[in-house]
Parts: C-alpha cells; structure tokens; sequence
C-alpha cells in the first residue's frame, strides 16, 4: 500500500521519514516541533532588530507599545524588515546570475576550458535586445561585451539596469520609469534597501514598500541574466524525457546529487560523469547516477534529463536513503543539518563554493579555471564512498514518476510555430480568446515545513487544469508538481479540463509526440521564473497590451526563501494577481498588509492575496483570472463577473 | 482535586513576552493570531512581563488559597470558585480597585471599568495554559505544587556535588 503521513503528500517522503524515525535521525519536521509555538511578534512582523537600543516588539492587537523606542510605528517596522528580505532574495538570484556572468567572461577570453558557449543563437539575442552590436563579429568578442554589460547592471551607470529595461513591455518600462521603480544597479537597490531600513533613515511605510518594489524589479533583472547566462553557457532548455522521486537512485550505482541552484558546477559533474563510468564500473559500480535535488536539480534536468530525486523541505530524506554516495552542493537553500543526517548515513556531503560551507562537510572548493579537476576530484570520491556502501542494504522508496520537461520559451514558441510558423504565438492568443485556455497560472517557490509538503501546489494545480487553466512551473513548484505526476503527459486526460486538453494534444501532435503536452509545463529552476516573464511579455507585445491585463497569475503556494518573497514582489510590479499560501511576516502593519493586497494595484496592476487554504486560493486565483477576461472583452465561464 | 499552578523560574526567562501575547489571543474569539487581527478583534493580556535592572519575569495571578482580593472585595465580584479559581464575576464587580489594592502580585488590570485578571479560560486539549505552552525556555511550567518541590529539591541536592 502506498505509504501516506501527516508531514507530506509524498509517499517516498513518508516511507523516509518514518525510517529516519525509527533510527533517531533527526529530521526538518522534528525541528520544526520542537520550535512550537513560534513568535508572534515574529510572525507579524512586529519585531525589529535594526538597532543596538532593541529589540523592540510592538504589540500587534494595537496596544502599549505601540512605537519602537525610536519611534517606528508598527507598519515602518513591518516594512523595513520586507525590504530587507526582498533584498535578500534580489542578492541571492543576482549573485547566482553574476557567478554565470562571470563564468561567461571568463570562457570568451578563452581562461576557463570547461566552458564553451554552447547557445550562440542565443547569445546574439541577448546582444541583440541588449544593443551590443553581432554583424560581423566572432561569438567571443559578443559573449565578453554580453558578460561586461550583465556586470555592469550592477552599479549605478548612465542606463538602468538594461537587464529589467528591455525584459519588460514597453509600457510597463515607462511606467517604471515613470514610477521611480526602474532600478539603476542590482547591487545599488539591495544597498539602497540596507541604507533606507538602517536606524533612522525611511520612517515612511509607503516610501519603504515603494523601495522594496524597486529592488524587485532589480530581482527580476538577477532572475533574468541567470537564465540568460545559464542557457548561452549551458545550452536553451528542449523538451526531455526523465524521471522524479526518490525511485530514481540505483542501490548498485554510484549515486551523486547535485543539490543548491547555480550550473555552473553541476553542467561540470554531469559531463564528467560521462567520462567516468568506467572508473565507477572498475570499482563494482554498474555507472554513475547522477540525480538533482532542488534547482542545481532543475537546472541539470531541464538541459539533459538528469532525473529528480526530490526537493525543498526533503532535502534530508535523500539522506535517508542510505544510497546516496555524495551530496554535492552550491549554494541556497542547503540545510546545515544535512551534514549531521549525512554523517549519520555514511553520505560524503561535499560544499563547494567560498559563500557557502557548513561544519562537518568535506569542503572542495570549486573555480572555473579548474572546473573539470575539481568535478573528478568530486566523483572520485563519490566513487571511493561507493566501495565502502557496495553491498550494504539500502532503502530507496519504489516511488518513481515520468517527467516531461525542458520549456524554455524558446521550446514552447517552437513547439507553437508547428501550429502556425510565421505567427508562433497566434494559436495560443486563440486558445487564450476562445476560451480554451482560461488563463495562465505559474507556480513558483518552495516546500514550507508548515504545509504537508505537496499540499498546496496539488489541490491549486488540481483545481486550475480543470478549470483549463494553463499552468506552468518553476523551482520547488515544479518539483512538487513532477513527483506527482503532473509532468506525464499520460495525466492530461485526469488532470485536464476539455478545452486545455485538446490544445496540449493539439500542439504535442503537430510536434510529432503522438500525445498531448504534460498537464504542466516546467519551465525551469527559480531563476527560470523569469521564463514565465519572457512569455507573459512576448504574449502582451504581441496583442499591444501590458502585462497587467493578461488573465496571467502567479502562486508561491508552500513559500518559504527570501528569494520568493523577491519574486513574488517583481510578479506584483509586473501587473501579476500573486498568490502566497503561507502567511508573511507583514498582518502587524494594517497600512502594509492593505497596499500589499490592495493599494498596490492602482500602481502597478499587480496584488498579493494572502491565502492559506488552497481551495479558497484556487477560487481567488480563478477570479482575477475571469475579472482580466472581462476587461479584455473576452468570455468568462459563467457568463460574467461572480 | 490535584490542582497544578503555574510556577516560575525566573533564571529562564529572557523577556520575549511570548507568554503575553498568547494570553491575549487565548482570549479573543478566533483564539488565533492571524484570525484575531483580521477580525480586527481587541485583545486583553492577563499577565505581564517586568524587568527590573537585569531581572525579567513574568507576573502572573497565583489563584491564593487565601486570597487577598477575594477578601477585601466589597461586592463579592471577586470570588474563590469551588474548583480553587479566584474569578471575578463582572456585573457585580464596581470597579474600586480593592482587590488591586490587595494582590501583592499586581495581578488585577482594568478592562472596561472593571478588575479583570487570570481567568484560565485558556487550557489547551492537555489542560495546559497557553502562557505555559508559548513559553519558549521552559520559565512558566504548570505543575502541582507536589511535582514542583520536588523538582527544587532535587535541584538542590544536584547543587551539593
């Protein structure tokens, strides 16, 4: 039978958690116990550490006190600590972005063997909407101009910062610029947002919120640069066929996750593993398995299959397994405990980068220049670990789901050209105005300890494709979405409602599939996010409207990283209804939580809606879709407003 | 009736006022943080939490067997219920502030006109109060007198290692 638990949807993730029971191995949802009843001041937002005079603590039912000691009111606290934590997330996606940058330029001077630009179409793209010049130029000279320009959108220059200027409609840049909300540097928003929320700086809420949209917007522009990074280093995602959940590891090979978020390592290991089979074959292994875990998972997934093994808050679980010989790991959204479950397991947990090491890890640090060298060093190892496991038992859940993946824009518009090649995007618009497909939802985000894990994203996307809604995915989302099926194209009859069934089999038949598309579409790891962007935006030039009046909505239904409360900020600046399925730290400022869910829509379009209940979020989610159908002149089911 | 009171050691609490807040919202009708602001619901504590120099501790009633502001109350509002609870009962109650006056804990406060104090209309499914279950350190503990004294002995005999 197929295991079921209180702490997530998963079975595999059932049957681990009760082995890591079993045998005292602590794991996230113990932590998570163990740490109830968590603060409320906390959980409001009420509580305010930016001084040495706190910590102050604001009474969030309106009583004494109701002022920091400095005079902060409730909502300048709120405010202050959520740009901070969109600056946070603006910092991480564009550190991953300018570790690519850096990547690229290193491989156009010809100092970092291990890369090619793999996507030159691409690059001249980028150059193309970037201005850099490409008639008559040979691909390095483009592909160093193309990584100085992402590094100069860092600081503060003559131009914005180009990479959110030419990402966005061109209405939805001038009413940026307009708005004060086009950033002039990435690093300078995320500095700018540690400026104005010091002691004594911003005290005006509003002003505060108008920041931290900004410094979204900076975000959007990171997300943006790593995939465009990631795809002319690594290649432009193309559909593949593969497999999700724990089901995916080999007892009698050597297995290696990769686990963190940036390729830059990982596109390394996966080539070199290649080359290794017959080192692992010597050593009595049958090969090399590599499997990903969160978006270094996705990211290897989308460009070459490398199955999932599982994601966000059950990182440990592959842990548990027993079967994994190395956890090999970037940076963001590592838990530090895994050392201690790998330690306990016999895994060998390998950190690689400076930024991020933890106690009890074998630290190998990686650099461009010596790509190759470290990722043998990684798999030798790997391979030793291997000998000592062989033969062992090991518990790898039987859970194993089929996943069809690899929708970058780039694939879908080819896929869409086998409908009508001079107007690729027309067959969708009319799917869009008929009515087949409703709307567009995009899930992004993590898995949040406080959700059984799966949850949300489960019963939204449930609700949604029957709905006809068009759905697509990113990070942990799609990770949740894989593992349960939602990736299977042989799901779509299931998931589907008629009028998206017959447009995913329409465009997986002129594609020569024989089938319809999956039910979801996964369009990439976090950074990827801004895959949706390219669509949304590529759809409204295309029909001369702005992001805002597409039936286009966004849901971070089991959030929990910095970096999605920085996404969810830039959907909101583009004009996107966007849900979030936990609560944020924002419900002690009454003036914040009404601009964020409300007032914010008079600037931008866009809107949080905070909701718990994932069957009341799907109902919200389908209103704003049908209000934007409205106002587009477009049919809604039911015939009109509910 | 073994009744267990709510004991506090003082060395354990670092003022977070956790303790407070969860009595507030034990009191209000959505008995639920987020629930409570959204209904935009009022919410009283019933104990506080002080800091003298370098001492933080919380302030709550202590139910006396013989109970001060049980005795000085002119009006009987202020009654011990047979289960050992010192409660008020609020129409009788004229708001004099005696028993205010008499509790050598500070225990009573001022809610609506009238003495309004701990009531234990709070206990989680373990009968638990919520002060005690958001305690983070373990500085409230619900225990019966019995259970707690001989925690403090205990304490005192490891002391003579």
């Amino acid at each position: 039978m197929t295991k079921q638990c209180k702490v997530s949807l998963d079975p595999a993730v059932c049957e681990m958690v009760e082995k890591a029971r079993s045998a005292k191995v602590e794991t996230v949802w113990d932590r998570y116990q163990a740490m109830l009843p968590q603060c409320g001041f906390g959980e409001t937002g009420l509580c305010c550490r930016h001084c040495l005079q706190g910590p102050c603590r604001i009474d969030p039912f309106g009583g004494e006190p109701k002022l920091g000691i400095c005079g902060a009111t409730a909502d300048v606290i709120v405010a202050r600590g959520l740009d901070r934590a969109i600056a946070a997330g603006a910092a991480s996606h564009s550190g991953h972005a300018r570790h690519l940058a850096h990547t690229l330029k290193l491989a156009a001077k010809g100092k970092a063997r291990d890369y090619t630009i793999k996507d030159k179409a691409k690059l001249r793209s980028v150059a193309a909407r970037l201005g850099i010049p490409t008639e008559g130029r040979n691909i390095a000279e483009i592909a160093l101009d193309v990584a100085e320009a992402a590094l100069a959108d860092f600081h503060e220059k003559d131009t914005p910062v180009m990479w959110a200027a030419t990402t966005v409609t061109k209405k939805r840049a001038r009413l940026f610029e307009e708005k004060g909300l086009l950033p002039k540097g990435i690093d300078y928003e995320v500095s700018d947002i540690m400026h104005r929320t010091h002691y004594g700086v911003d005290a005006d809420p509003v002003n505060l919120l108008l920041g931290g949209l900004r410094c979204g917007v900076a975000d959007l522009a990171g997300c943006y640069m790593g995939t465009d990074m990631a795809d002319i280093l690594f290649g432009t995602p193309q559909p593949v066929v593969t497999e999700a959940n724990m089901g995916v590891l080999k007892a009698d090979a050597v297995n290696v996750a990769v686990h963190g978020h940036n390729p830059v390592l990982s596109e390394v290991i996966v080539a070199v593993a290649k080359e290794m089979e017959a080192e692992a074959k010597a050593a009595g292994a049958s090969g090399i398995n590599v499997v990903g875990i969160c978006c270094t998972g996705n990211e290897v997934l989308m460009r070459h299959g490398i199955p999932a093994c599982t994601h966000s808050v059950s990182q440990e679980m592959a842990l548990v397994t027993g079967a994994l010989d190395a956890m090999v790991v970037d940076y963001q959204c590592i838990m530090p405990s895994l050392a201690t479950v790998a330690e306990c397991m016999g895994t060998k947990l390998i950190t690689t980068m400076e930024i991020a090491k933890i106690p009890g890890a074998i630290h190998i640090e990686f650099s461009e220049e010596k790509a190759g060298e470290k990722a043998r060093e990684i798999l030798r190892l790997a391979i030793e670990t291997f000998t000592r496991r062989r033969g062992k038992p090991v518990d790898i859940p039987p859970y194993k789901t089929k996943v069809v993946a690899g929708f970058s824009v780039e694939a879908i518009v080819k896929a869409l050209s086998k409908l009508n090649a001079e107007d690729p995007l027309k067959p969708l618009i009319d799917q869009i105005a008929a009515g087949n497909i409703r709307g567009v939802c995009l899930f992004a985000g993590c898995n949040n300890v406080k959700v059984p894990q799966d949850q949300n994203f489960t019963a939204i996307a449930r609700r949604l494709l029957k709905e006809n809604v068009l759905v697509l995915a990113t990070g942990c989302g799609a990770g949740a979405l894989m593992r349960h099926g939602f990736m299977d194209p042989a799901n779509v009859g299931e998931l589907c409602g008629e009028g998206l069934k017959a447009v995913l089999t329409a465009i997986g038949e002129a594609n020569g599939l024989g089938g319809p598309l999956p039910p979801v579409l996964h369009v990439g790891s976090c950074v990827d996010t801004s895959r949706a962007v390219a669509l949304a935006v590529a759809v409204a030039d295309r029909l001369g409207v702005d992001t805002d009046q597409l039936p286009v909505v966004a849901s971070a239904a089991e959030a929990v990283a910095e970096k999605a409360v920085s996404i969810g900020t830039y959907a909101v600046a583009l004009g996107l209804p966007t849900h979030v399925g936990v609560m944020l730290p924002v419900l002690g400022g009454p003036l914040v939580t009404k601009v964020l869910t409300d007032k914010v829509k008079e600037l931008t379009g866009g809107y949080f809606i905070v909701d718990l209940d994932p069957e009341s979020a799907a109902e919200k989610l389908l209103a704003a879709i049908d209000e934007r159908r409205a106002a587009l002149g477009l049919s809604v089911p039911g015939g009109g407003r509910r | 009736m073994i009744r267990r009171e709510i004991f506090v050691r003082y060395d354990r609490c670092v003022g977070c006022h956790s303790c407070e807040l969860a009595c507030a919202i034990s009191h209000t009708a959505a008995r639920d943080l987020f629930g409570a602001i959204l209904g935009g619901e009022k919410a009283q504590k019933l104990l506080w939490v002080d800091q003298v120099g370098p001492v933080k501790a919380p302030a709550v009633c202590r139910h006396c067997e013989d109970a001060p502001c049980v005795a000085v109350c002119p009006t009987g509002a202020m009654h011990r219920r047979e289960d050992g609870l010192n409660l008020v009962n609020l129409p009788q109650c004229i708001g004099c502030w005696m028993c205010a006056l008499a509790c050598p804990f500070g225990a009573v406060s001022r809610g609506d006109g009238k003495a309004i104090k701990c009531d234990r209309e709070c206990l989680d499914e373990e009968g638990v109060p919520a002060c005690v279950r958001a305690c983070p350190t373990g500085a409230l503990v619900f225990k019966t007198v019995e259970e707690f004294e001989a925690d403090r002995r205990r304490e005192g005999v490891t002391s003579l290692k």
